[in-house]
């Protein structure tokens, strides 16, 4: 079976900095047509703009050509096709597929059935292993390492797979502590303090985002889904304490950005983006670097 | 031998296996999972018998049948309890418990209904953990975790 990335648990910690490294020699120079003659699916089984375009990109830079679909609406998925033999049939067609599925735990069958390296683009409410690396990714560029990271987290703590993927992953690393800010209903699920306990490593939890602000030197915003709610009040109470301004950030450190796995609602205020504490374009951007080093690592290449 | 007296009891058969120790209220599970009910063998049950370790018991023998130790190890998801005896020519041949494995394929039903393996036709695979004392199944896919009381166990195809 080729080597997939499905989880950001299949990477050892080696590799996960050696895809960092291979994402910064992309930045310094982005258009490698290394590629030239492979073929990659975009598979995405759900749309979603965001991810699709930042992979294509990522193929289109290293000199790949794309077939797939956006969307599986008017495909032969719809009319009932498996999943195994939707796979693989364009196993067949071609190196490496990128697949994007509601249904948790279809990236990892999808990976067992292909002939060819399969990355995972999120799989429901379970993994997506590229935003985590492009996370570990700007965290290291904005700070300059990845050891003893201050983290506030905030929002939706209990859904948020990306949350819990970078969790997980900054354990990696030495020292890293969390505050974890959500509203009770979103607070971070237990399986994640355990996970924390166990390896002895420090976390704060708190209603208030003021709370971990000024200690913290990545202040990880999410999005809070009004769907979450039960009760509409509540989330228009919770909507609101968890809007930041750019004069809530005067105490903050000076090395402190802020990130935000996108599209933003009303978590952020449009004030803070003039501010230079601001970083989650560039986060977006960077993407599209650490999707280039993932795809032509599996290929082999790098 | 000085136990031979004693295992006739359990061991009322000429050839076969007999299933002990299982707890009362899991023994049409253990029915289920091994799939007695389509069973040509001649088989005995008895329920709600005294036992000083689980209160009641359940106790199934089946004559002329001799499962792999796959098929048995389905019952450890219900009945880790339980003991297995194999019975040749009236005697207990062999007497084991019954392990619960470390990976448990094609047997159990991941309790995520967005789980890709409720929707397709895929065999599951747990890794069995214990925690503290509890035992959840990880699933192989979604990644969740369902504590093994809770785990749906499909019957035998
Ligand atoms: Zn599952």
């Amino acid at each position: 079976m080729p080597k997939s990335l499905i989880s950001i648990h299949d990477f050892s910690k080696e590799e996960i900095l050696h895809i960092l490294d291979i994402a910064a020699d992309f930045e310094k120079n982005p258009n490698q047509p290394i590629l030239q003659g492979k073929v990659i699916a975009t598979l995405f089984f759900e749309p979603s703009t965001r991810t699709r375009l930042s992979f294509e990109t990522a193929s289109n830079r290293l000199g790949a050509r794309i077939i797939g679909f956006s969307d599986a609406g008017n495909t032969s998925v719809s009319k009932g096709e498996s999943l195994k033999d939707t796979i693989k049939m364009v196993s067949n067609y071609v190196d490496l597929i990128v697949i994007r599925h509601p249904l948790e735990g279809s990236s990892r069958y999808a990976s067992e059935v292909a002939s060819v390296p399969v990355i995972n683009a999120g799989d429901g409410a379970n993994q997506h292993p590229s935003q985590t690396l492009l996370d570990l990714y700007t965290i290291r560029q904005t700070q300059g390492r990845l050891d003893n990271i201050n983290i506030d987290m905030v929002g939706d703590l209990k859904y948020g797979r990306t949350v819990h993927s970078l969790l997980q992953a900054l354990s990696l690393f030495d020292a890293p502590q969390f505050t974890f800010t959500a509203p009770e209903e979103l607070s971070m699920p237990n399986e994640y303090k355990e996970f924390l306990k166990e390896r002895g490593i420090p976390y704060h939890e708190t209603t208030e985002l003021s709370y971990g602000l000024n200690q913290a030197d990545i202040l990880y915003m999410t999005r809070v889904q009004q769907e979450r709610f039960s009760d509409p009040m509540e989330y228009e109470k919770v909507k609101n304490c968890y809007s930041l301004t750019a004069s809530m950030l005067d105490e903050a450190k000076p090395n402190m950005k802020i990130l935000h796995p996108l599209p933003r609602i009303t978590e952020i205020a449009q004030d803070v983006d003039d501010t230079p504490f601001a970083y989650y374009f560039k986060q977006a951007k960077n993407g599209m670097f650490v999707r280039m080093a993932i795809i032509s690592y599996l290929l082999g290449y790098r | 031998m000085e136990q031979k007296g004693k295992e006739l009891k359990v061991s009322a058969i000429e050839n076969g296996t007999v299933l002990d120790h299982i707890p009362a209220d899991q023994l049409f599970k253990v029915i289920n999972i091994l799939d007695l009910q389509h069973s040509p063998h001649p088989i005995t049950f008895g329920t709600n018998l005294d036992s000083k370790m689980l209160g009641k018991k359940a106790i199934i023998k089946i004559s002329g049948k001799f499962f792999k130790d796959e098929e048995l190890n389905r019952v450890a998801l219900v009945a880790p309890s339980a003991n297995v005896n194999i019975i040749r020519n009236y005697e207990v041949v062999e007497k084991r418990k019954i392990a619960i494995p470390e990976i448990i394929e094609g047997i159990a039903k991941c309790s995520n209904p967005k789980c890709v393996t409720n929707h397709q036709k895929i065999k599951t695979i747990f890794t069995v953990i214990t925690h503290n004392g509890a035992t959840k199944l990880h699933c192989h896919y979604c990644e969740k975790e369902t504590p093994i009381e809770n785990v749906e166990v499909n019957s035998m195809l």
